[in-house]
């Protein structure tokens, strides 16, 4: 805008700016200031996300900690007692119940986010508000449910080292907590949900324009699970295709919340690395394309 | 003269049909072989039988249901969007509002927008009414201190403060509506779009929505309005722009408009009944002509005079208890009498499968100037047909009161014989 014209609407109307409404081809421009407009909407988003989710339901809020818990529980009867997994010395309902806070929450991420032009093409068709504010608070909303799995995980942990040492191998730090894992594990919680944001954005567009994708959301995070050291750490994949596994984002984050909380994990600095720079990568290359998509979505409606 | 506060220039909008606005991997398959074939068709017929030539796009299958649209609206304007299906008006108010972007042109808006498109969007039913009005204000731009601000007055208007922590699944749909209206006309932009809202609701309901529209344009703020119903852009607007294949056919004073675009939305009147296929109605019984003529049968139709309609209708079998209906109505769509076959009574009660029946008034009591006919044919509560401007007829000047003076359309659309006296005397205490 130039100056004159600045200052002509500024003497006109009480709010001194003007909309252009032009097609845009760049793919690079992303309306930061007005996503900031709209935070309360973000907010509120939130609140609706949590609060809706359970409602008439028996159990309520307590869902938010019993799905991961019997997803662990599943896990540590197959893997751990049937076949025996090998897990790094960690009893293996621990070493379950953390891969399960940041794998489920990678997963319900993807799994809501990825639809967030399908799921709401009436309310896109209908009003405009930035469109990234929806996949961000699909993110923020499953956090409250990480904090509640973190909460339940820690009691859990500590109920097993007061009343059960004897599942602990001789030797192993049996409860991991220093000052440094306050600050790393909302790290981490961050990284996960800023990669799974990555992701969503790239498959929400997908989708967006091809629907059969739906089909093979799952599908792809299945797929992913068994890639990552969700089931087996990475210690157990063998020594020459480890670098293969460390190419997988969730290795990192994975051996790091168990390096974290319970004090084994098999992480290296290439690992992280490449960690984040997937997410970064992911994420930055999700948003334009999430604006690109969001523009025109509501024609091919 | 201020700066206007939306101004739209040379806007234009492409739109890709058929296979190509593809949503599967298959559409995607379809559309390669589509512009390999290069045939553009749309559900068999080719696609100019749908728009009007120039609307047909550069690339196969596509179309411009905008194509160079230039008008402003000043500061405090509150201005109708008219046209009929069709000629753009969603897709303009779309683009005005950001939903999609335009294919070519831009427009600038100098201000706050908000947008109406429909009431309610973005309702969770689990939440409570108090915490839907909060996510639905933020959805449509409303900050949450602000909303705070409004909240009594938004639950006031809406009349539900005894639910306001229900879940509003639980609303009537009634209140579900009210509420979603009171959120919308709570915001406080410097330009409101508004799409259809008067559509909905009880009658008392839109009046209180017309009312606080009113209101809005009142306190200086700039609206947009986009209806089919004319009455409610006459009392809302000033000024208006009618849209036709995409383009602005005309703007200018809301009268002017609304008369232009009602004239430009009838039918020529040189289709036979028999051709008209824009009927309602289960068909078991068909219209076929209707011929209005004056009692001595000429042609001519004056103030004053008696007519006698005369209808021809086509069926498979034979008739019984039908009701016909013509409705005269004036350009705007008001009804002025209605002929009604029940109510005078006269007909048999077993008609033949086809042929004719007359209608004869009495004197004629309109104003002199154009007159159209709804023809309904309804058996119980069923339509069997109906056509919507089947016929117009102009009705002459003639010098009913033998005066030589008679009031002019504008004025009033009927006359009636009456007669004034006059008393000596003081008035009454």
């Amino acid at each position: 805008m130039k100056a004159e014209e600045t200052a002509a609407a500024a003497s006109m109307s009480p709010a001194p700016f003007e909309i252009i409404i032009q097609p845009n081809q760049s793919w690079l421009r992303v309306d930061w200031a007005q996503l900031w407009e709209y935070r309360d909407l973000l907010v509120l988003l939130v609140h609706r996300e949590f609060a809706s989710k359970y409602k008439q339901t028996i159990l309520g809020p307590l869902w938010f900690i019993l799905q991961p818990l019997l997803t662990s529980v599943v896990m540590t009867i197959f893997f751990g007692n049937v076949a025996k997994v090998e897990t790094d010395g960690i009893p293996h309902v621990l070493f379950y119940l953390c891969n399960q806070l940041s794998w489920s929450y990678l997963q319900q991420n993807i799994t809501v986010g990825g639809a967030v032009f399908t799921n709401n093409s009436i309310l896109f068709g209908k009003v405009y508000f930035p469109r990234l504010v929806m996949p961000i608070s699909v993110i923020a909303s499953n956090l409250v449910a990480c904090a509640l799995q973190l909460v339940s995980f820690l009691i859990i942990d500590f109920g097993l080292v007061v009343f059960m040492p004897g599942i602990f191998t001789p030797g192993t730090d049996r409860m991991h907590l220093t000052p440094l894992t306050l600050v790393l594990v909302p790290l981490l919680f961050l990284h996960t949900g800023l990669l799974s944001l990555g992701v969503s954005l790239w498959m929400s567009s997908l989708t967006a324009k091809y629907r059969d994708l739906n089909q093979i959301v799952q599908l792809i995070i299945q797929f992913w699970m068994f890639a990552s050291p969700v089931i087996f750490p990475l210690s157990d994949f063998p020594i020459k295709w480890r670098w293969l596994a460390e190419l997988n984002p969730m290795t990192a984050i994975l051996e790091s919340f168990r390096l974290c909380l319970l004090g084994a994990g098999t992480l290296t600095a290439e690992s992280l690395v490449m960690s984040i720079l997937a997410t970064a990568f992911l994420l930055l290359t999700g948003i334009l394309v999430f604006q690109r998509t969001s523009r025109t979505f509501i024609d091919t409606v | 003269m201020d700066k206007p506060i939306i101004e739209v220039e040379g806007l234009s909008k492409l739109y890709t049909l058929g296979s190509i606005g593809a949503t599967t991997l298959r559409d995607t398959a379809e559309m390669i072989m589509a512009k390999v074939r290069r045939r553009p068709r749309l559900n068999g017929k080719p696609l100019t039988a749908h728009f009007a030539p120039e609307q047909v796009g550069p690339v196969p299958h596509s179309f411009w249901a905008l194509r160079d649209v230039n008008f402003s609206v000043q500061p405090g304007e509150v201005i109708g969007l008219v046209g009929q299906n069709g000629a753009g008006k969603s897709t303009l108010l779309k683009i005005l509002s950001r939903i999609t972007e335009p294919t070519k042109g831009r427009a600038i808006l100098r201000g706050r927008v908000a947008s109406l498109l429909e009431v309610g969007t973005g309702f969770h039913p689990e939440l409570t009414g108090r915490d839907n009005i909060y996510l639905n204000g933020a959805i449509l731009g409303m900050k949450h201190a602000e909303i705070t601000r409004k909240f009594d007055e938004i639950v006031a208007f809406a009349e539900v403060e005894d639910f306001i922590d229900t879940p509003v699944k639980r609303y009537s749909s009634g209140m579900h509506l009210r509420l979603a209206f009171a959120v919308a006309a709570h915001l406080e932009p410097e330009i409101l779009l508004v799409d259809e809202v008067l559509a909905v609701g009880d009658a008392t309901f839109q009046k209180k929505c017309l009312g606080k529209m009113g209101d809005v344009a009142r306190q200086g703020r700039t609206v947009l309005v986009v209806s089919h119903n004319m009455a409610s852009i006459l009392s809302l607007c000033q000024r208006a722009v009618m849209l036709k294949f995409g383009t602005v056919a005309r703007e200018g004073p809301v009268q002017e408009i609304v008369h232009a675009y009602l004239e430009n939305s009838k039918p020529e009147e040189i289709v036979a009944l028999s051709d008209r296929h824009d009927r309602e109605g289960d068909g078991s019984v068909r219209y076929e002509s209707l011929a209005i003529e004056n009692a001595a049968g000429g042609s001519s139709i004056r103030t004053g005079s008696r007519c006698k309609l005369t209808i021809r209708y086509k069926s498979a079998k034979p008739i019984r208890h039908a009701r016909f209906v013509v409705t005269i109505c004036d350009l705007t769509h008001v009804s002025l009498l209605q002929l009604d076959s029940e109510a005078t009574g006269g007909l048999p009660e077993t008609l033949p499968a086809e042929g004719t029946v007359v209608c004869e008034t009495e004197a004629l009591a309109i104003t002199p100037g154009r007159c159209y006919m709804n023809l309904d044919l309804i058996r119980g509560h069923q339509v069997v047909d109906r056509i919507t401007y089947a016929a117009y007829f102009d009705v002459d000047e003639d010098d009913y009161y033998g005066t030589g003076k008679l009031p002019k359309r504008e004025w009033t659309m009927t006359v009636l014989k009456h007669r004034w006296s006059s008393a000596p005397g003081a008035p009454v205490s």
